[in-house]
């Protein structure tokens, strides 16, 4: 499964981890997080999110 | 008047005297708005003003050199306050470069017609050289916006630190050995708390990369220049970054008919015990910038309001909306306020202190109209018990 990167403020979605404290469980592919998903440290949306690079 | 900071580079930035509503930051003492000319080989100007003092900034430059001298115009953070006066700037100086991150690119261009600014992109390592002296760039995503960088002249180990280590200070001083210490770092604090606080995290790692440099002297976008406190204002930073608790109990609160107030004075009573710091905000009659500011290093918080229309009273809404944006975190406290009939907007209170993470002491204390001399005892008790809490916060984080 891919991380993610949040383009505007670098956070990184690790699906491996999830993020629990918004009741996401570790596992979760990005692209199943819900559309109303948003960055916990600035609040972007998914659409501003980019797969890591290698 | 422009200053010098070093033979041939001057600050030429605005002191702006009568700001007093700086987007609902209440700038108490002023604000500067800082700009920087380093002349050299080739000249760059190091950020610019507000829109409205570009005259200004221009003024001062041109005392010192020609526009058309100026190759370079960094950009180290897009907010108006320090691009406002870009637009007039590049009109002026017809062989420039303007130098920032790709963000700010993308940014500068939702503020303002950029077509036809010449542009050079840089990223964290990159340098360009001045001749004499080099600059050299270190991006610094959400310190402030996710755009900022800082710019770095090695040679004169001097940082051009952007908005962190600022300060909303007007004074015809530009040094931080020039001026009260205490009222310098008040409102250093009072600059974190209001605009950095919610970027701890991302300040952690811009120190990080600050630590690696040799620093005599950091020049940031507002206020004064440090050249002989440098130490201790990144001391300062690395407290507030974490968070770092005191002994210190706040007491925060609006009332209708003083129901709130009685419980509130009680609260601050019981919290008075030795080693505790305490103080009671009645929020209408102090404002949201002092409030955050006395909130950044608390250990303990009790929040209370009378209910209005099944509804917590207006400035605590504000207050509560804007710390909820602010994320001050690690603290403890409860919620407590008076009501007629409905209950409701009690619960919403301790909610935003369970959004925060804070944890909750006890149950919020309500009184149906006045409070009854129990309920002013259970006040006490409360605030006793917060203050006990408050020691073993600080003394935790102290070990």
């Amino acid at each position: 499964m891919k991380r993610y990167v949040c383009d505007v403020c670098g956070w990184v979605y690790d699906p491996e981890v999830g993020l629990p404290e918004q009741g996401i469980e570790p596992g979760t592919p990005f692209e199943d997080l819900p559309d109303d998903f948003t960055c916990p440290e600035c609040d972007v949306s998914k659409d501003d999110f980019s797969p890591e690079e290698e | 008047m422009s200053i010098v900071l070093r033979e041939n580079i001057d600050w030429v930035g605005y002191v702006d005297w009568t700001v007093r509503d700086f987007h609902s930051y209440n700038t108490d003492r002023g604000a500067t708005y800082n700009a920087y000319l380093v002349r050299d080989e080739k000249t760059a100007l190091i950020d610019t003003v507000k829109a409205p003092f570009v005259n200004d900034l221009i003024q001062k430059v041109t005392t010192l050199t020609d526009m058309k001298s100026i190759r370079y115009i960094i950009c180290n953070h897009a907010e108006p306050d320090h691009s406002g006066g870009l637009p007039r700037v590049i009109k002026e100086c017809p062989n420039a470069t303007l130098v920032c991150t790709k963000k700010c690119e993308a940014a500068l261009g939702k503020h303002y017609d950029t077509s036809g600014w010449n542009f050079h992109i840089v990223k964290t390592g990159d340098t360009l050289s001045l001749g004499k002296w080099t600059l050299q760039f270190i991006e610094t995503p959400m310190v402030h916006w996710p755009e900022s960088m800082f710019t770095y002249i090695p040679e004169e180990k001097l940082l051009f630190s952007m908005d962190a280590f600022g300060q909303h200070y007007a004074t015809i001083r530009r040094f931080d050995d020039e001026v009260s210490f205490q009222a310098l770092m008040e409102e250093a604090k009072t600059y974190y708390a209001n605009i950095l606080m919610p970027y701890g995290k991302f300040i952690a790692a811009t120190m990080d990369e600050v630590a690696k440099l040799d620093i005599d002297m950091i020049a940031p976008s507002h206020g004064l220049v440090f050249r002989s406190n440098i130490d201790k204002i990144i001391e300062a930073y690395k407290g507030w970054i974490v968070h770092k608790p005191k002994p210190k109990v706040l007491v925060i609160y609006d009332t209708m008919w003083n129901s709130t107030g009685e419980m509130a004075k009680a609260i601050l009573e019981g919290a008075s015990i030795p080693g505790v710091e305490t103080d009671l905000i009645h929020v209408r009659l102090s404002n949201l910038t002092r409030i955050a500011t006395d909130m950044l290093d608390a250990a303990g918080v009790a929040i209370g309001s009378s209910i209005l229309n099944r509804e917590m009273m207006p400035m605590i809404g504000a207050t509560l909306i804007y710390l909820k944006g602010l994320r001050p975190s690690g603290k403890a406290g409860f919620a407590f306020g008076s009501y007629g009939w409905s209950q409701g907007g009690m619960r919403n209170l301790v909610d935003y202190m369970k959004a925060l993470d804070w944890e909750i002491v006890r149950d919020t204390i309500s009184s149906q109209f006045k409070p009854t001399p129990e309920i002013l005892d259970e006040c006490r008790a409360a605030g006793k018990q917060l203050a006990e809490k408050a020691l073993e916060l600080a003394n935790n984080h102290a070990n």
